[in-house]
């Protein structure tokens, strides 16, 4: 077992590759998506002097000339647009109306011809001590602002922790929605993907290869095909509703689309074949002859089933159950096409702070909170795996 | 042994040779990035291939969905891969104040040829598009006229449509509550406004089915699913041009952006690029685009050119302009953050 120097510089050679491609697209973006979200440098990089001058505000009082005169001297100083930027764009996350309010002062410092003689004759919103309560908060290096933010907590004026006001709550109630939503679409897979599985898994030849065609070919169509399938399927004048009250099962169409129900119908499709392809993989490794074998010593077929059937196939499931999940909690598209405004998920709000405003301090925190709701999951996985019986 | 440890070190070699050689060193061509669609295809009927062909240099173009954060992680990474791109209003504020864009040089250009609002210090207009009403003629004989009907279920019977997010939502909901066109922004900047707004919307919440996507609204139109949605101008005439359908445009109440060209920070073919917007802005090539898209012309001259059963479905058509308001962006790059968060707790609710 043990390998000589060569042979094991050798085969560390040969995992140079996998360790490379799992720093550059795993642990790197991992680690700058923390601390992204713990970072908050974009103010204080560029101010400075306002940092010595604020140490001493009250936070309460209308800013003093010396504050003024810090900051007007730290803004003049600033030759990078896009620096400037980062720092705009975090004091305007925090208090709405910074963005304009900096263009208009940048703009009247720049005046050389005519100076300025303090901020709050440039914009009376100076003379407001939110705005300088905004940037004497954005003055320390670390901030838990943001993983704060992410489950609808925040600091009032004391520092001391508060829960959000209920129009500003939003992320706790979504993050529920898309684990309870995930869980019911880990379900539906199990229930319809199992019996599928146990199906392929016990025909031969043609037939098995179709049922397994039927679960790949799917997985080779586009995510956006399926979905847009979907909403032609489920909407009011669809084939479904058509056919429905075509049999007079219903005499109005059903509300399949725009609810719960139409993104449970999709996202369990999408995510079928990750749960079947695990379970018929541990199927197929199970004796044939174990079911005759329990049925000749008397069990009836669902108790053979229930004691060795599944048993022996519950990695299968467990494994399945873990795809299944872990890429529901991720989706995006299809609640937002077949799903109504009740079915929104986490990640489109991940979208909007990473693409729609570019705070991806926000994202970042965003993704924490989720990373570490999945890893808890996972170890529970892991934790019940590691006791199933039969297994050292 | 030794041998193998060679022939490992060497397929490493290889291997890292092979991954730096794909990164192109050779020059990159001209890359113009628009909204995708059949506006992209009249773009490249009436800009790219006549570009193409008058300079001789290849040009590819691509499709985005917008969001400022896109172009913030292109320029931030260096050696953007996009050179010439087609942003909204608030887009090229906040890119423009960012750093995000090289500067226009409108001594090429001459300003006086466009609409003042067209001019910008980091873009060039190149379109004005609304979004406005829109309801199936052939499904409704008497439409709705302003924003108070779309919210009239009594009158008009009927789901509705909007776009998923505050931006032109709160506008229209403060319209329907009365506020005149005029004020809407002044109404809005206030907590108050802000309140009011919700509070409308409350009313109708039941009744939407939100869009996201510009070709949802007028796919609900067409199954029925609503009977009137917030949509974009062009994509209306198109449909109805390229299916022969009868939707109808509510002007009054609409409100219009202008879509600039901008130039990405840094961008290897920033020349090549004012090169090209100079061209689509020329207006013999501009008042082509009415044919295939009702947007508007922000160049005078090419508005000009435009023939009147055409220049009917436009924004800037003097008959469609009065009662519609402008984008204020200034709000906008402002309050975004704030009230999504508001919007998206609202809707949770």
């Amino acid at each position: 077992m043990s390998g000589s120097p060569t042979r094991t510089g050798r085969s560390l050679l040969l995992l140079a590759p996998l360790f490379a491609f799992l720093v550059a697209f795993f642990v790197w973006p991992l680690f700058s998506m923390v601390s992204q979200s713990v970072s908050d440098t974009a103010v204080l990089r560029l101010l400075p002097h306002s940092a010595d001058v604020l140490a001493a505000w009250d936070r309460l009082s209308p800013p003093s000339p010396a504050m003024q005169a810090a900051l007007m001297e730290d803004l003049r100083a600033v030759d990078d647009a896009q620096a400037l930027g980062d720092m705009v764009r975090r004091l305007n996350s925090a208090q709405s109306g910074f963005r304009t309010l900096m263009s208009k002062t940048t703009t009247a410092l720049a005046d050389t011809d005519d100076p300025p003689a303090d901020l709050v004759s440039i914009d009376k919103r100076w003379q407001k001590p939110e705005f300088w309560l905004a940037i004497a908060n954005a003055l320390s290096p670390l901030t838990d602002r943001n993983l704060l933010a992410a489950v609808d907590l925040g600091r009032d004026a004391q520092g001391a922790i508060e829960h959000l006001p209920p129009d500003e709550s939003v992320n706790r109630v979504i993050l529920v929605r898309t684990f309870w939503i995930s869980a019911l679409v880990t379900l539906a897979c199990i229930c319809i993907g199992y019996p599928y599985a146990m199906i392929a898994a016990s025909l031969g030849g043609w037939k098995r290869d179709l049922m397994l065609a039927a679960v790949l070919l799917p997985l080779w169509t586009s995510l956006l095909v399926r979905t847009a399938a979907w909403f032609i399927l489920l909407q009011e004048q669809g084939l479904i509703n058509d056919l429905l009250q075509w049999l007079r099962l219903t005499d109005g169409p059903v509300p399949l689309i725009f609810n719960r129900t139409g993104v449970i119908i999709a996202m369990t499709h999408v995510l079928l074949p990750f749960m079947v392809l695990p379970i018929y993989s541990t199927l197929i490794t199970i004796p044939g002859n174990l079911m005759p074998a329990a049925a000749s010593l008397g069990a009836h077929p669902f108790r053979a089933f229930l004691r060795v059937l599944l048993p022996l196939s519950l990695r299968g499931v467990a494994s399945g159950s873990l795809l299944v999940f872990i890429s529901a909690i991720g989706y995006y598209i299809t609640p937002a096409l077949i799903g109504g405004p009740g079915d929104q998920m986490i990640s489109s709000i991940i979208a909007f702070y990473a693409i729609g405003s570019a705070n991806w301090g926000m994202a970042g925190a965003l993704g924490v909170v989720l990373l570490v709701a999945t890893l808890l999951l996972y170890s529970v996985y892991a934790r019940l795996s590691a006791e199933e019986p039969g297994r050292s | 042994m030794q041998k193998s440890l060679k022939s490992g070190l060497l397929a490493t070699a290889v291997v890292a040779l092979a991954a730096g050689l794909a990164v192109p060193s050779l020059a990159r061509d001209l890359t113009v990035v628009s909204w995708g669609g059949s506006y992209q295809d009249a773009q490249r009927k009436i800009y790219f291939e006549p570009y193409l062909a008058k300079s001789g240099k290849p040009l590819l173009d691509e499709a985005w969905d917008g969001g400022i954060g896109v172009l913030q992680a292109k320029v931030k990474a260096g050696a953007p891969n996009w050179d010439v791109v087609q942003v909204e209003a608030e887009e090229l504020a906040l890119g423009c104040a960012d750093g995000l864009f090289e500067k226009i040089d409108w001594d090429k250009l001459d300003k006086d040829r466009f609409m003042p609002s067209a001019v910008s210090e980091c873009g060039v207009g190149t379109i004005v598009w609304s979004t406005a009403i829109a309801y199936d003629g052939d499904k409704m004989e008497e439409g709705p006229a302003s924003w108070a009907d779309f919210w009239n279920i009594e009158k008009f019977p009927g789901k509705r449509s909007l776009r998923k997010g505050p931006k032109y939502t709160l506008e229209f909901a403060l319209m329907a509550d009365g506020v005149s066109t005029d004020e809407v922004y002044d109404v809005l900047a206030s907590d108050d406004g802000v309140e009011r707004a919700f509070k409308k919307l409350d009313e109708l919440k039941p009744n939407i089915v939100w869009w996201e996507s510009g070709a949802q609204p007028l796919q609900f139109l067409a199954s029925g699913e609503v009977a009137m949605a917030s949509a974009y101008n062009g994509r209306i005439t198109g449909i109805n041009r390229s299916e022969g359908r009868n939707l109808k445009v509510v002007w009054p109440g609409s409100i219009y952006a202008v879509d600039s060209w901008v130039i990405l920070k840094d961008a290897e073919n920033k020349e090549a690029g004012a090169d090209f917007i100079a061209f689509a802005s020329q207006p013999e090539h501009q008042a082509k685009l009415p044919e295939y898209v009702a947007y508007g012309l922000p160049v005078k001259e090419a508005a000009a050119m435009v023939p009147p059963e055409l220049a009917k479905d436009l924004p800037t058509d003097p008959a469609n302009l009065p009662e519609a308001i402008s984008l204020d962006t200034d709000f906008w790059i402002d309050n975004t953050e704030a009230l999504t968060q508001r919007f998206n707790a609202w809707l949770a609710q």
